[in-house]
């Protein structure tokens, strides 16, 4: 059975018909053509499916479309402001913190999640928060010092 | 032009090899745009489904797809009998030679199913449930048949057999019956049991280690189309298009020149995408349906029908003088191949003693085939093993003797000149340089606490050359284009672009890196074995070159100089003549600007087959922790040195060593295929399939040593693979120096730790 | 494929009626952690979703005038974890909701859901049964109320009657000298479930003594393992209390071998956490 869905994506206002049981993530990719947000695994336990929805970050492959309706999702395609990167997504590349680049997208949308919510974390702090964002090819070490140095220049921002 | 520059530039004089430039296909990656895999989307596209055997062997009595085809949506359903029944034929692919018929049939079994999730029938329909509704439709019978997975059970005699072909190769004389035993190796030198003799001390062992998956987040996918006239195209994730193209013309008897395959960005393969599971069948099925087929696995497929590297079992018996110098080793590896032969047992049996001077050895291996999916590339294919193995060994040598561990690797070195336990004799290697990288690290002497413990274990790995295509074209304003066949799968576009700018002389970002299609470049190799950045770099360099001797030539016709009066100072040809110092610099710019009335586009494909890679080696160093009532690990720090030869963009060089190193201790420490007694994976999924997690790991401290290749134009010798081959054992020599026991069975999982320390 | 639909059930009445149509091929939504895991490998395939959390009451957490605390019980643990009066009060009901899963888990999983997927590891069932919590079960018939540890009542299988669905976890008013802990133990540190997970509630006496101890065990039976005799009581947690405590929960254990761990490990561990989480909650009563 499918359902109207009207939502918020990125700021702007779109509809869609979803299956009742159709996912989040199949919705962004396959109605809304936003294939920036990846499956890895499809059961929460990779992360590359992270957006924000009202604020919280989520896995979209563990939540309905349907349940969308009438929310705020933010997704990677959202991050930069137009043609200027959020300081995230600069850093990552600064630091070589994406290899294959698969990850990199629920991890940057986790991270991003990270620094509204805690403008200054820990090394630890940091890991533990991204602990739901598998990476195989960087061995996290690169991520994390781009997730830091990104916190730094954000918090020397609003000074 | 020599095949082959002999020497590589000094550092001193290099201006971008060595800088860490932002990668060109970089923004495309962190603002979502990449198009992976699952991203392609074709006009009129279908969605393929694979059926898959529940049994881990079985007979395949009947497949009835009516209801299947009668299903609304379903646009074609193929089996075996929609495959063309090839011969077996052994063709040399990336790091390990592949027989056709055998990936023919683990695309498609024929006739019996050889593991859980083995394909036997596929499904495109309109949609994915659609497709997924008609699998269930699909009425396969099955006779189901003894199985077994276990590597020394499948040994046996009396084991469940699984190919009626298969008579052990490599044994003095031919057995009269089929086996398991695929192959049987053997490396040997000098005098066993005189080595043996000469011996003050003999340290023995068998050591075991689980299957374990490659691991790459993203999930096979491609999008296939077959048009009427035989013209395919395929965009697919792998790690070489050429092999795509190659596999899928062998598989489906095509013609290679009409299949043209578009490599799509790839989500990690570390080798598991080196070879093919979907693209045949989705073109099979486009055929049948007349439409293009996109089909994407779910991880659940991933882990059980594509490659894991081998579960094994490895002996070991050392012998040493008081001093440390060995005398003797006696190594035997077991390996599972899965369903069809070809474990990297070979690969394995090579480097097990590679590190080392030993006079007299035995390297004795076996391919073993196995109820489980065909073992595909794993990152230094087999070493990781036989290296856990060996430095476990080396480590309770050291121990026995009260000997420091990384002393007794320094003490038994091999050297330039030296003949390498697998046959080549070492040139300009950095093993020593490596080794004393971690000696002289302040790592070595900092404190331990209690329960702590700091393993050393050293690796090696060949790296290869082999077969690349690059192009450079100059546009009319100066800025390079450089096109490779190569998928990038870690940066190396950046390397690319940097290894050109450093040839034409331009600032790297007027250098766009792109990688091509089929149709588009010579072939290439796939990307494996550590041998981009060496031999694609060097075709790169060469077109670079090429380019540049050709602005050289059209300054010197120009400026009417012979040619060894042209130099090239920061991407122009400048005039050496001293008479003519007038001359204004020919910038590539200019010559690109006038080059339709002087000597047309300033173009150059180089394809070549790189030889000399240099091989690799590691060094690691790591701190644990053990909770010894839990039997949890902490690694608490980890050094990991390297010789790449010349780091061409370190930050990516710093990438691949880490990364090895946090695969090789999820290796270590929780990663394992787990079968239940009827043969079925347990843990198809990343909740029990146990990679680290971001809190798992400390910071990784890369230490990367430099000796140069004199093979390669800037030095370089593969980076990638090596990393993953000393943590298994570093780990385990750090838990052993921790709780005082020597585990010798991976992983180390918290309920293996404790039971050890109980044993105690 | 056979048909679904979603129901977002806005009152008690819209999701029993939904629930109760639907039979037994419906399925409650609350944060779908665990639901979206199960349909997409098919081992469940519902007719009906039944989404609560636009129920009144279903998320967000109260205080009551006598101290307890009514969590909604499709809050998720991100929530639960961000609530400075709750952890201050039940600090280890708070670790447990907010062990379930990665943050982004977090940002969906509830205390209902944990509860009523009915799985041995749940993480935040040990800790509630040791809180003696309380949920709060609406239904065709109306609105009860049941101890949290009689609604599993073994792997995947709970006390709810068709219709009936958790719509509120209560927790008793907290006495001074009162706090809990949760630790769990599993092969990483993060993303995996609990092996073993121990709760461990305590009140303290003026002096510092025990004055109750509730101990519930978690992954080592079917259901949440409650300690009747933990050994506790009187004893200032000495060495020789916590061994009283690390031998009753060796000795109530009843797991299983399988991928996660052996029947020898949980046991031992079982010990451990149980011992290590009564001197995380004593150190916290103390204050």
């Amino acid at each position: 059975m499918k359902r109207y869905v009207s939502t918020t994506v990125n700021g702007d206002r779109v509809e869609f018909l979803a299956d009742a049981g159709a996912t989040l993530l199949d919705a962004l990719r396959d109605e809304l053509e936003l294939t920036g947000t990846k499956e890895g695994c499809g059961s929460g336990d990779c992360g590359a499916c992270s957006v924000i929805v009202d604020g919280r970050l989520v896995c979209s492959c563990l939540m309905l479309a349907a349940e969308a309706h009438d929310k705020r999702i933010d997704t990677i395609e959202g991050m930069a402001s137009g043609s200027e990167l959020h300081p995230l997504q600069q850093k990552f590349l600064e630091h070589a913190a994406l290899q294959c680049g698969f990850c990199t997208p629920g991890l940057l949308v986790a991270a991003k999640a990270l620094l509204d919510a805690n403008p200054d974390p820990s090394e630890s702090e940091t890991r533990y928060w991204l602990a739901g964002n598998l990476c195989r090819c960087t061995g996290y070490d690169k991520v994390i010092r781009a997730v830091l140095d990104a916190a730094a220049e954000l918090r020397q921002a609003r000074v | 032009m020599s095949e082959v520059m002999e020497r590589p530039s000094a550092k001193a004089e290099l201006k971008v090899v060595g800088t860490r430039p932002i990668r060109p296909d970089g923004v495309d990656k962190v603002t979502g745009k990449a198009a992976f895999g699952a991203d392609y989307v074709m006009p009129g596209m279908i969605f393929g489904k694979i059926k898959r055997s529940p049994h881990p062997h079985a007979r395949i009595v009947s497949i009835d797809a009516k209801k299947a085809r009668a299903l609304a949506g379903v646009k074609a359903v193929v089996t075996a009998a929609d495959f063309p029944d090839l011969a077996s034929e052994e063709l040399a692919g990336g790091e390990a030679a592949a027989n056709l018929r055998d990936i023919s049939l683990n695309c498609m079994a024929r006739g019996k199913a050889l593991y859980e999730g083995h394909a036997v029938a596929a499904v495109a329909a309109i949609s994915n449930a659609i497709a997924e509704e008609a699998l269930d439709l699909i009425e396969v019978k099955y006779e189901p048949l003894p199985h077994v997975i276990d590597v020394e059970a499948a040994m046996s005699p009396d084991a469940p057999l699984l190919h009626a072909h298969i008579f052990t190769q490599g044994l003095e004389e031919t057995p009269d019956r089929p086996s398991n035993i695929a192959q049987r190796n053997q490396l040997v030198r000098g005098d066993l049991a005189a080595g043996f003799a000469e011996a003050d001390e003999i340290y023995e062992n068998r050591y075991v280690t689980a299957a374990v998956h490659q691991g790459y987040i993203e999930p096979h996918a491609c999008v296939a189309a077959y048009a009427p006239d035989g013209q395919c195209q395929v965009w697919s994730s792998s790690q070489g298009a050429f092999m795509v193209r190659t596999y899928c013309a062998k598989v489906l008897a095509l013609n290679a020149s009409d299949i043209r395959v578009i490599p799509a960005e790839i989500g990690g393969g570390f080798g598991g995408k080196t070879t093919v599971y979907l693209e045949p069948v989705a073109l099979a099925l486009s055929r049948a349906a007349g439409a293009p087929v996109k089909m994407v696995m779910s991880r659940d497929e991933v882990f059980r029908a594509t490659g894991p590297t081998s579960g094994a079992v490895v002996e070991v018996k050392l012998g040493a003088k008081k001093d440390g110098t060995l005398t003797a080793a006696d190594v035997t590896l077991k390996y599972q191949a899965g369903a069809f032969p070809g474990s990297p047992v070979g690969a394995g049996s090579m480097t097990a003693l590679a590190c080392y001077d030993v006079p007299n050895f035995r390297i004795t291996g076996y391919d073993v085939v196995t109820n489980s999916p065909k073992v595909a590339a794993y990152r230094a294919p087999g070493a990781p093993i036989s290296a856990f193995a060996v430095e476990s060994a080396m480590d309770e040598l050291a121990l026995k003797l009260g000997l420091d561990p990384i002393a007794l690797r320094e003490k038994n070195a091999v050297k330039d000149g030296m003949r390498a336990a697998y046959g080549p004799t070492y040139r300009n290697i950095g093993y020593a340089e490596t080794v004393q990288a971690i000696a002289e690290h302040a790592h070595r002497n900092a404190p331990l606490g209690p329960n702590q413990g700091r393993g050393f274990a050293v690796g090696f790995w060949f790296n290869i050359g082999g077969e690349s295509s690059a192009a450079v074209h100059i546009g009319e304003d100066g800025s390079a284009v450089v096109v490779s066949g190569n998928p990038d799968i870690g940066g190396s576009r950046a390397s690319m672009a940097i290894m050109a700018a450093e040839v034409l002389g331009l600032p790297v970002e007027k250098v766009r890196a792109i990688v091509a299609d089929t149709a588009s470049i010579g072939f290439s190799m796939l990307t494996g074995g550590s041998r981009t950045t060496f031999a694609t770099g060097m075709a790169v360099t060469q077109a670079a070159q090429k380019i540049v001797d050709e602005v050289k030539r059209r300054a010197a016709l120009a400026w009417d100089v012979p040619m060894e009066s042209i130099g090239w100072e920061g991407g122009a040809a400048v005039c050496l003549n001293p008479a003519k110092t007038d001359k204004p610099p020919l910038t590539l710019a200019e010559a690109a600007a006038h080059s339709a009335r002087a000597g047309g586009p300033l173009t150059a494909e180089v394809s070549l087959t790189a030889q000399g890679a240099g091989p690799g080696f590691g060094a690691h160093l790591c701190d644990v922790e053990v909770d010894p009532e839990t039997g949890h690990v902490t690694i608490l720090r980890y050094t990991a040195a390297q010789d790449v030869g010349r780091a061409i963009h370190p930050s990516y060089v710093e990438g691949q060593i880490q990364g090895g190193v946090a695969q090789g201790i999820g290796w270590a420490l929780n990663e394992a295929y787990i079968f239940d007694r009827e043969g079925r994976m347990e843990n198809p999924g990343f909740l029990d399939y146990r990679v680290p997690v971001a809190s798992d790991l400390p910071m990784i401290e890369p230490v990367i040593v430099e000796v140069p290749n004199p093979r390669h134009p800037f030095g370089a010798k593969g980076a990638g693979e090596v990393p993953i081959v000393p943590p298994l054992a570093a780990v385990a020599n750090a838990v052993r120096r921790a709780i005082g026991v020597r585990m010798t069975e991976l992983p180390l999982s918290p309920p293996a730790i404790r039971a050890a320390i109980d044993s105690r | 494929m056979p048909q679904v639909d979603y129901v977002p059930a806005a009152s008690v009445e819209e999701a029993t009626k939904a629930l109760k149509a639907a039979g037994p091929r419906a399925r409650i939504l609350a944060g779908g952690t665990d639901l979206l895991v199960q349909m997409r490998s098919g081992r469940v395939r519902p007719a009906v979703i039944v989404d609560v959390k636009g129920v009144p009451g279903a998320v967000g957490i109260r205080r009551e005038a006598d101290g307890g605390f009514v969590i909604g019980a499709a809050t998720c643990g991100a929530e639960i974890g961000e609530d400075a009066r709750l952890e201050r009060a039940w600090p280890g009901v708070v670790e447990a909701a907010c062990l379930i899963g990665s943050t982004q888990i977090q940002g969906r999983a509830s205390l209902a859901g944990n509860l009523c997927n009915a799985s041995p590891a749940a993480d935040s069932v040990p800790a509630l049964v040791a809180a003696r919590a309380i949920a709060v079960i609406a239904g065709p018939n109306g609105r009860r109320e049941a101890a949290v540890e009689t609604i599993p009542t073994g792997p995947g299988t709970t006390s709810l009657a068709a219709g009936e669905f958790v719509l509120e976890i209560r927790l008793p008013p907290r006495p001074a000298r009162a706090a809990d802990a949760y630790l769990r133990s599993i092969p990483r540190t993060e993303m995996d479930i609990a092996v073993v997970g121990a709760g461990v509630n305590l009140t303290l006496d003026p002096r510092g003594r025990v004055a109750e101890a509730r101990v519930a065990l978690g992954a080592v039976a079917p259901t949440v393992v409650v300690l009747e005799d933990p050994g506790l009581v009187g004893s200032e947690l000495d060495e020789a209390a916590l061994e009283r405590i690390d031998a009753a929960a060796r000795a109530a254990c009843a797991p299983i071998s399988d991928k996660r761990g052996t029947i020898e490990y949980r046991t031992k561990i079982a010990g451990v956490l149980a011992r290590r989480a009564a001197r995380i909650a004593y150190d916290r009563a103390r204050g």
